[in-house]
């Protein structure tokens, strides 16, 4: 049998020359191109001469006195009802995971109750609950107690407060359950042969690490009560929704015919709101990626930059991590 | 150091450990061999409770694991006692299990600040002392994810020396490695034992348990089959079993 020569490459000979091809051509994605510029062209001119839609009313109530203060109780209701859900919502996911299964249990039938009605009843209830409870009182029998009419405790601000947080809080549990549940046992199992304590470990070993689960669909969970916080006009308290009906359903705009003007200027709110959030969460989620990836990931701007001046060719690839050469593991 | 009778253990129908009897003196280190499933990993993890026994008596350092005798009674630890027991007890894993989200030097003073109590510069110092002695003192500020096997093990090491405790529990920590990577971690293991560290080692590197152990266990299905010093064990055991699977892996 003849011995094949082994290919042996002389340093710097017989390099093989760069290739140049003709690119292949995608007419398809010229026609699809055009089809979709056509579409949101023919939208944009339509929003334009389209008087009816009346944009010089949006421009004069867009940073109105009343609507920028429902903007802020709007963003007021979310702050406080998200800051319920997610402390509420991890207390609800370590007792769901507690060996003790009445405490379990307890955890499970709040999230099934509130899970299982339309969180517009829950508001409602809350508004009412005064006809349920007229007064309410905290104490021990024979013993000091607190008293207060019900009717003064539960405000229109504390119903919308304990609709839309005690809701939330349904399903932060769950969001932080899976959190809790994807960091490996072997984590656990280190810190406990360390001689670290069950809340010792929930703290400083499992929830850091399930933050970078936990917070995408918490991210999304925050926009959506934005937009949820919406529903609190039903108990008529004036956040950025309310605050729009209340102008255009006033006495000085009868026959103006403000609503579609006026809900543009909220939708327009929201949506900067949203975009913020947005920008908010991926700071977020970088930050909590610490250690999990090799390098972080770019920033939006950094992003942007790169994708301006690299018109057609695919993104170069992500700098180097900073680790010398030859000294690195596999991932694991 | 660590004494076992008759210790018992199962999950659910399947009896895994049969009785071991098994006494470590201080200073020693004891390498457990036998082939997978044989039950020596179940063992070291009963003596610091991670798992617990249900029969039979294991107790380190004259004190039980897991439990309180009084009279013919046995009482459970409460778990703040058995955190502060199995703080005395050093163990290396498999698999690292170093925390993902630390620096180096974040996973070697964690435990020594928030379980000891100890101030952070002595901790950060004893941490660095570690770390030189691992080979690693340059990785301070990495993190695992950037680490090989061989570092990560090297620091889990660390860890687990910086609570400077009485006994440390080795549970396979090469079997997850490159071969060329085995050679340091062993290295800083062989430095440990001739420091006088007590050390129970699950392994499957025999030139380890030939050259550093002064005890060899072969376990299998549960059971101890042999034990002896690993020289002769080795080259000459006295059971059917042992001879059967020294052959497989020498």
């Amino acid at each position: 049998m003849d011995v094949v020569p082994p290919m042996v490459v002389e340093p710097g000979a017989g390099r093989p020359s760069a290739i140049k091809a003709v690119p292949i051509r995608h007419p398809g994605r010229w026609v699809a191109t055009l089809v979709v510029l056509a579409i949101a062209g023919g939208l944009v001119y339509s929003l334009l001469t389209t008087d009816r839609y009346h944009w010089d009313v949006v421009g004069q109530y867009f940073t109105s006195r009343r609507v920028l203060d429902g903007l802020v109780e709007t963003l007021k209701l979310t702050a406080i009802a998200m800051a319920i859900g997610v402390s509420l919502g991890i207390v609800l996911a370590v007792m769901r995971l507690s060996p003790n299964p009445v405490v379990a249990g307890m955890s499970w039938l709040y999230i099934w109750f509130f899970r299982g009605t339309p969180v517009l009843v829950q508001l409602l209830f809350w508004y009412f609950v005064s006809a349920l409870y007229p007064s309410f009182i905290i104490g021990i029998p024979h013993g000091p107690a607190f008293s207060r009419s019900t009717n003064e405790l539960i405000t229109g601000f504390m119903a919308a407060i304990l609709g839309l947080g005690l809701n939330e809080a349904a399903y932060m549990a769950e969001i932080v359950r899976a959190g809790i549940i994807s960091v490996e046992h072997g984590q656990t199992e280190a810190a406990q042969a360390l001689g670290m304590k069950r809340l010792q470990i929930m703290r400083r070993i499992v929830l850091p690490q399930a933050m970078r689960v936990i917070i995408p669909p918490t991210g999304n969970e925050t926009i959506s009560m934005l937009k949820t916080s919406s529903l609190v006009s039903v108990i008529a308290y004036t956040e950025l929704l309310y605050s729009v009906q209340l102008i255009y359903s006033g006495p000085s705009s009868v026959g103006a015919f403000l609503q579609i003007p006026l809900l543009i200027v909220a939708s327009l709110w929201y949506l900067i709101v949203t975009s913020v959030l947005t920008v908010g969460q991926y700071y977020l989620e970088r930050r909590f990626a610490r250690g999990a990836v090799r390098g972080l990931p770019p920033t939006p701007l950094q992003r942007l930059r790169r994708y301006l001046f690299t018109f057609h060719a695919p993104p170069p690839a992500p700098p180097p991590p900073t680790i010398p050469p030859g000294r690195v593991g596999g991932p694991r | 150091m660590v004494r076992a009778e008759q210790v018992r253990k199962s999950f659910g129908r399947l009896e895994v450990l049969r009785g071991i009897d098994l006494e470590v003196a201080p200073r020693e280190v004891m390498c457990l061999i036998g082939p997978s499933g044989s039950g020596k990993s179940t063992f070291l993890r009963c003596i610091n409770h991670l798992e617990k026994i249900d029969g039979g008596r294991l107790s380190v350092d004259g004190e039980l694991v897991g439990y309180r005798q009084s009279g013919d009674k046995l009482y459970e630890l409460r778990d703040a006692e058995v955190c502060h027991k199995r703080s005395e007890i050093g163990m290396v894993f498999q698999s690292f299990n170093l925390f993902p989200h630390m620096t180096a030097l974040e996973n070697i003073v964690l435990a020594p600040m928030r379980v000891k109590g100890d101030s952070k510069s002595v901790a950060v110092d004893r941490a660095k002392t570690l770390l030189a002695r691992v080979g690693l003192a340059d990785k301070v500020d990495a993190y695992p994810r950037q680490l090989s096997g061989g570092q990560c093990q090297r620091v889990a090491i660390a860890r687990a020396l910086a609570m400077q405790p009485k006994l440390m529990l080795f549970d396979e920590p090469t079997s997850a490695l490159d071969p060329e990577l085995v050679g340091d971690v062993l290295d800083v293991m062989r430095k440990l034992a001739e420091d006088g560290m007590t050390m129970v080692v699950v392994t499957h590197e025999m030139s380890f348990a030939r050259e550093v152990g002064d005890s060899l266990v072969f376990m299998d299905s549960g059971v101890v089959v042999e034990a002896g010093p690993p020289r002769e064990m080795l080259a000459n055991p006295k059971q059917e079993r042992t001879r059967t699977f020294l052959s497989k892996v020498l």
